[in-house]
């Protein structure tokens, strides 16, 4: 007992429950990067395709082919209960979460397979998975390759398919580029023709002269455009002019067009360089292209791409507006009941739920301010809105709004540890405050300003909830930065990660192949996070190590 | 009139006889909010002289010394009445460009604060405030300062090194050239030596020795005997009141109060 006493006097128990609470921290984090990542990256990994015979509940047999992507152990019960006929003695089932793909014949590309319904499984090396531009995959056996309606006798059809393959991407890498390049800018450029006419017309300065050298540009843009669609169909049909014949593990025959078929893998026929190979090769496919089938399928690429360039506005706009108000706060302005009452608001600015900046920079920014710059300055784009709608511009500045506390309130922390003597020393030598503050005082609070960003980047790359309101959609039809001038659209809406996440897992048609894309994608926002908050430290870093000393 | 204000008067007198004023104190009072921190200071400070400033911890002395570069006005709370001329000027003026006066009163801290920046910028500061930009003229100007403050040997061939990396006392020798450099008047020197090691304070007063043939050097110090070794004229202080003033020879041989003579032989304080 006494040993006991003594034992908590020493205060042993409160190493132990500290060292408890760390580790609790750092299970967490740890299993939370585990479970996102395995389950994210499990999705990229090339799995066999089975062949199985299996057993209906009417006693018919049934071929099917596909990759296994779960299994999980079912009490009995329950399966009888919901009208299953499980063996009598048998207490758990194992059932099988199969993936068939070919929607198109199947009706659902996933399957849930009773084990003792298995007849008989083997992972024939002819299996070929085909990734389709739409319908999900095909899962089945490739017969023959036919080329301008010629079926081609080359025995190695492989060979065949792999060189049409190249062939059709390069054609729809050419397509991609025309469409999205030449004709979009051509576009481009005949919405802005279309918008001046109509701002000639609202200012009553529309004589003929201006109104003839429009339609001659217009003309001219036309002819450019029906040439580059000219070229577009070319392309088209000479993508269309070659298919391959496939069957299924059921004997079905049909033909797939090249034209959508992306990419092909006969994992049965994989070993394990050729597995990490294809790992790789979709890893960068996800962040490399663009979503396909209502972001089931595809990349990600628009929503990092959005995400990031969100992130870096709000960074410009957060840093001077903070850094600022922080420099008022706490260098110029009387230090009394004004200023703590501002304090007290600042900080209970960073308490306010974000989907209250929302609905603020729906109402304020994108309804009223945006309403009244499309009034001002864009009356010809009307009754369709510029700046009226939620678009990149005010996603930015509403997370702008909603990381200001953090950013004031990191600045003025680094501003106080600058020490009396060293604002003195400057003030002495004849410097105003502002100079004092421009050549001494904020450089040196600099890594208090960086911490302040860090925190800011972190919560405003995280946040949905608020994006939803002011500007970011499912699918933009257009990157907010483009090679038409003036290349930084800021009026655009975009696509986000943690957006992306919440559409792909819960507005998704297709549930069991949403699943493990949520997981995808949520790794890769982490990842974006940590990238991102990576760049701002080690820029801290650097600047701490610049102003090294002063804690002496 | 008080005791002590006479023999401050006095004292005066004689300084207007031996050397032109620099700097001369009328009923200065100063204020903390409530607090009374100087009482009715009067004295005359001599130009081109070392004039110490010794007391007991929290006399006023350091609050003295800031009056004269307006650095008190930093504080809210401070209040000053009284008038403080710098060569027949007043400084607490309406009209007066405060950021201009103290560029003609540098002044030193008692602990070394060199910017985060490099040796050579740290002289350069001042400078480059006052709108030098030409390399050259930087180049000579930062040179001419450092060998004013007997630095320039040993720092010549790493001036674009941290400022940091320097010793104490080089720091502190640092931090006078980059007063010295932008050619003050006056020079405020508040316990320049008490954070230096011995070697240090010695090339510190050596330094303060060869600077007062060109500027007026006004210093508080906690050690008698620096007073006594590098001070023409020394002031003693007490409860935020100059108690007497005069050549430091005489202070410290005959002086004139026994208040005075307890705290120099070291009897109280």
């Amino acid at each position: 007992m006494k040993g006991l006493t003594k034992w908590i006097a020493e205060g042993t128990p409160w190493v132990w429950l500290n060292a408890a609470a760390v580790s609790a921290c750092i299970l967490l984090v740890v299993s939370l990067l585990t479970l996102i990542g395995v389950r994210g990256l499990a999705h990229f990994w090339p799995l066999a395709v089975q062949e199985i015979v299996y057993q209906q509940a009417d006693g018919s047999e049934l071929m099917l082919a596909g990759q296994v992507r779960e299994e999980e152990k079912v009490t009995a019960r329950r399966l009888r209960e919901s009208g299953v006929e499980v063996a009598p003695d048998t207490e758990f089932v194992t059932r099988y979460l199969l993936k068939t793909g070919n929607r198109d014949i199947l009706g659902q590309d996933f399957r849930w397979l009773l084990g003792p319904s298995i007849k008989s499984s083997s992972k024939p090396h002819s299996m070929v998975v085909f990734e389709r531009e739409e319908w999900g995959v095909f899962m089945g056996r490739l017969i023959a390759v036919r080329e301008a309606g010629q079926l081609l006798d080359n025995p190695d059809t492989w060979g065949e398919f792999q060189r049409q393959l190249v062939h059709a991407n390069n054609l729809r890498d050419e397509i991609r580029d025309l469409e999205k390049g030449q004709i979009g800018s051509v576009n481009y450029r005949l919405e802005r023709l279309r918008l001046k006419q109509r701002g000639l017309e609202l200012k009553g300065k529309d004589d003929a002269a201006s109104l003839a050298a429009i339609e001659s540009d217009r003309q001219l843009l036309q002819n450019e455009y029906n040439g580059l669609e000219q070229e577009l169909g070319r392309l088209y049909t000479e993508l269309r002019r070659d298919a391959v014949v496939v069957n299924t593990v059921d004997g079905k025959e049909l033909e797939i067009s090249m034209s959508s078929i992306v990419d092909a893998f006969r994992p049965n026929q994989m070993n394990l360089a050729d597995k990490f190979g294809y790992f790789f090769h979709t890893i960068w496919k996800f962040v490399s292209e663009d979503p396909r089938e209502a972001n089931t399928e595809g990349g990600i690429f628009p929503a990092i791409f959005g995400t990031v360039l969100m992130v870096m506005l709000m960074s410009v706009f957060v840093t001077p507006l903070g850094v600022v108000a922080a420099v008022y706060l706490k260098e110029y302005a009387r230090q009394g009941l004004f200023t703590r009452f501002i304090r007290i608001a600042v900080n209970n600015l960073a308490g306010v739920p974000s989907i209250v900046y929302g609905v603020f920079g729906l109402g304020f920014f994108v309804y009223t301010l945006g309403g009244s710059l499309d009034r001002l300055f864009f009356p010809e784009a009307l009754p369709a809105p510029t700046f009226g709608t939620g678009g990149l511009f005010w996603a930015s500045l509403t997370l702008a709004l909603l990381t200001l506390p953090v950013v004031i309130v990191s600045t003025e922390e680094g501003l106080s540890r600058i020490p009396r003597s060293i604002r003195e020393g400057s003030l002495a030598l004849g410097a105003t405050i502002w100079e004092t503050l421009w050549r001494t005082v904020l450089p040196m609070a600099s890594p208090g300003i960086m911490t302040g960003l860090i925190l800011a980047v972190a919560r405003a790359a995280g946040e949905v909830a608020p994006l939803m309101l002011v500007g970011v959609v499912k699918l933009a039809p257009a990157l907010p930065l483009d090679g038409n001038a003036p290349f930084l659209h800021l009026d655009r809406k975009f696509m986000h990660l943690g957006f992306h996440i919440y559409d792909v897992g819960f507005q998704s048609p297709n549930v069991e192949a949403a699943r493990p894309l949520v997981y995808a994608t949520a790794l890769l926002l982490v990842v974006v996070i940590v990238l991102l908050n990576l760049v701002a430290i080690g820029v801290r870093n650097r600047l701490s190590e610049r102003y090294r000393g002063l804690e002496s | 009139m008080k005791e002590q204000d006479k023999s401050a008067l006095e004292a005066s007198k004689h300084n207007r006889l031996s050397h032109p004023t620099a700097v001369t104190v009328t009923d200065l009072n100063l204020y903390y909010g409530e607090t009374r921190a100087l009482h009715d200071i009067n004295m005359v400070i001599p130009e081109k002289q070392v004039t110490a400033f010794i007391g007991p911890s929290g006399c006023g002395k350091s609050t003295l010394l800031r009056c004269f570069n307006r650095l008190n006005d930093l504080i809210d709370v401070c209040r000053i009445e009284g008038e403080i001329l710098l060569n027949g000027r007043d400084i607490y003026a309406a009209n007066v460009n405060v950021p201009e006066l103290r560029r003609e009163v540098g002044i030193v801290f008692q602990k070394p604060n060199p910017f985060p920046k490099s040796i050579y910028e740290n002289v350069a500061y001042g400078l480059r405030i006052q709108g030098m930009n030409k390399r050259r003229e930087l180049d000579e100007t930062v040179e001419w300062a450092l060998k004013g403050a007997a630095l320039w040997d040993e720092v010549k061939n790493r001036l674009n090194d941290s400022a940091f990396g320097l010793s104490g006392g080089q720091q502190q020798r640092l931090v006078i050239a980059r007063a010295i450099a932008v050619q003050p008047k006056c020079i405020l020197l508040d316990e320049p030596c008490s954070a230096l090691d011995p070697i240090s304070t010695l090339k510190v007063e050596e330094l303060i020795a060869e600077l007062k043939s060109q500027y007026t050097i006004m210093m508080v110090t906690h050690n008698m005997q620096q007073a006594a070794r590098v001070s023409d004229y020394t002031a003693f202080m007490y409860m935020g009141e100059l108690i007497e003033f005069g050549a430091t020879n005489q202070i410290f041989t005959k002086p004139r109060l026994k208040k005075t003579e307890d705290y120099v032989t070291g009897r109280y304080g």
